[in-house]
């Protein structure tokens, strides 16, 4: 095992940038789009659940089954990878947001449009920022499950760490199978910690002192 | 700055400097979608300029309603809304409550900023300079009693409720709105910091003027506060508008009789405030002073106490002869305990005061939390007396 990841540590670390870049800039375009949707229906009670509808079911869909869907139109490549990562990234953030949102207590939103703040403003000085720390815990959430659903996207020939896994499962009982398909595990699970770390640390800094526990 | 104090006599009512604009609603009704009567039901009333009006009435009865729709927080349905001599009704609703100063229960404050981001709010959306942002919000602190080294830079949790709604008052006064609308402002804190922020409301429109909408369910509150108190009953329809004392005197239906409560005479205590009566002047001393040179003024003039001020003139303790005379020199000790009251409370608040503080009297603070002299439950017993006999005569 150890020789064979000091054998490949070039690949593997080039695989490893891949995979986190992959999950990293997903995650943000994930977010955001989040971000949009939950700003969109939040002050509608209708919107709202079918926005929590959406992000529940939308879980429940095998990631493998979605980028099967994705091949028809997209073919092999980076394109379906981004996709569905993207995808599954925006549903926990979402769900989080719309609850962020919802959670920010009326009397502050209140006053905020009664000294002449207008919806826009509202919503970016004193709605959002008070709904962060719960939407980062959404944003948590949602890159160790990527990080994860990320893995999968090398079966559509996508980049990341899902190779060396899949590669290994394909020869199983040949040579180093084994070694790869744990090698490429392992390294997912590492980086998931160390990226939940960082987060926790722009939690840290992000976090208005006035609001912090 | 230590000598015994003028006998401030009960002032008569000077010409108030008035900054504030008259509002007229005229035929406002609100309808909501789905409920057959409105909330708000064709209300006409006029508001002069720099007066405090109360509005009254009991619970849903769209008191609080048509207060919101003079900063179209709720858009009326129908009728027009005049603040001065403009029409407002269809402005930009955001541009015209930078106008307003809106005062909530608790204060309403952005948890997520300063004490000075807070109250900076509305001046930094109207572009004003840095600068003058900085210096307006360290007066503002100062007019409502707080300490702006101290309360600057920190975040409303970290104050108590009263200094939550105090920091909540002078965000809405940041802007020199000439108009300031209140919605139960002192619902959520304890009745002696109610009283206490009542004290202090009075303080600062007595310096300012403004003209001031404020709603609550408490008649007393009204009563204290109020120049005109409106009652409402169901559909925000007006009962009563009147001067406190008219209303207290003549209610014009059962329905304001049975709102404003019985024991007329002692309705009289809410009615009659601390500078109606002949304070008592007293021995006061700096922080620093001799306590022998202290001690022998005070028995010059007949005081059994010292009231000792810091140096920005504010009392914080009162202290006997017997102990002033074992010291050198004033301490700088802050009493927390010290029983004060505002020129604008009421003879009620500052028995309540006395009864707080198990003393027999309390110290009155004037302007900016001067002293103003002393008042004594002697001195309220006489005023009882008084009025109980002008009844019964």
């Amino acid at each position: 095992m150890w020789e064979f990841v000091l054998d490949r540590r070039g690949q593997i670390a080039y695989q490893a940038f891949q995979h986190v870049s992959l999950v990293l800039q997903c995650v943000l375009l994930g977010t955001l789009i989040a971000l949009l949707l939950a700003a969109l229906v939040y002050r509608s009670a209708a919107a709202t659940s079918l926005a929590n509808g959406v992000s529940a079911v939308g879980l429940t869909i095998p990631a493998f089954a979605l980028l099967g869907i994705l091949l028809a139109p997209f073919g092999f490549g980076i394109t379906p990878a981004v996709i569905a990562v993207t995808f599954y990234a925006a549903l926990p953030v979402l769900r989080n947001a719309v609850v962020g949102l919802a959670g920010v207590d009326r009397s502050v939103v209140e006053s905020a449009r009664g000294i002449g703040m207008s919806r826009l403003a509202t919503l970016v000085r004193v709605e959002l920022p008070l709904a962060w720390p719960v939407i980062l815990a959404g944003i948590r959430v949602s890159t160790q499950m990527v990080m994860g659903i990320a893995a999968i996207a090398a079966y559509v020939l996508g980049p990341g760490l899902g190779g060396f896994i899949f590669t290994g499962l394909s020869r199983l009982g040949g040579a180093n199978a084994l070694n790869s398909a744990l090698a490429g595990t392992i390294a997912i699970v590492v980086l998931a910690l160390v990226l939940d770390l960082l987060l926790l640390l722009v939690g840290r800094l992000t976090t208005p002192r006035g609001i912090r526990v | 700055m230590s000598e015994t104090l003028p006998v401030p006599s009960a002032p008569p009512a000077p010409a108030r400097r008035v900054s504030g604009v008259p509002i007229r609603l005229e035929h406002v009704t609100k309808r909501y979608p789905g409920q057959d009567r409105p909330a708000v039901d064709d209300v006409t009333l006029d508001i002069a300029a720099g007066e405090t009006v109360m509005f009254v009435g009991p619970s849903g009865c769209g008191k609080t309603t048509l207060l919101k729709m003079i900063n179209r927080l709720i858009e009326p349905t129908s009728g027009r809304i005049h603040l001065g001599d403009e029409d407002v009704t269809n402005q930009d609703p955001d541009r015209l409550r930078r106008r307003i100063g809106y005062v909530i229960q608790a204060g309403g404050l952005f948890p997520h900023m300063m004490v000075a981001t807070n109250i900076g709010m509305v001046p930094r959306m109207l572009g004003w300079e840095k600068q003058r942002v900085t210096e307006r919000i360290d007066e503002l602190l100062d007019l409502v009693g707080l300490d702006p080294e101290q309360y600057r830079d920190r975040y409303p949790k970290e104050l108590s409720g009263g200094q939550q709604q105090r920091v909540g008052v002078a965000r809405a006064l940041a802007a020199d709105p000439p108009v300031l609308l209140m919605d139960e402002p002192f619902g959520a804190v304890d009745p002696i910091t109610r009283q206490r922020l009542q004290d202090e409301l009075l303080r600062i429109q007595d310096e300012l003027g403004k003209t001031i909408v404020c709603v609550t369910h408490d008649f007393d509150e009204a009563v204290k506060l109020g120049d005109r108190i409106v009652v409402f009953d169901v559909g925000a329809r007006i009962v009563q508008y009147d001067t406190p004392e008219a209303i207290l005197a003549a209610p014009a239906e059962e329905y304001v009789a049975d709102f404003v409560g019985a024991g007329a005479t002692l309705k009289q205590l809410t009615l009659t405030r601390v500078n109606s009566l002949h304070l008592r002047p007293v021995t006061t001393a700096s922080v620093g002073d001799d306590a022998a040179d202290a001690v022998a003024r005070a028995r010059a003039a007949g005081d059994d106490f010292v009231v000792v001020l810091d140096r920005r003139g504010r009392p914080i303790s009162w202290p006997t002869l017997a102990e002033v005379s074992r010291m050198a020199a004033i301490p700088a000790t802050v009493d927390e305990k010290l029983p004060v009251v505002g020129l604008g409370s009421t003879l009620n608040d500052a028995l309540d005061t006395m009864l707080a503080a198990s003393q027999g009297g309390a110290v009155v603070l004037g302007r900016r939390d001067s002293l103003a002299g002393v008042v004594t439950i002697e001195m309220i017993m006489d005023a009882i007396q008084r009025t109980r006999q002008e009844t019964a005569g």
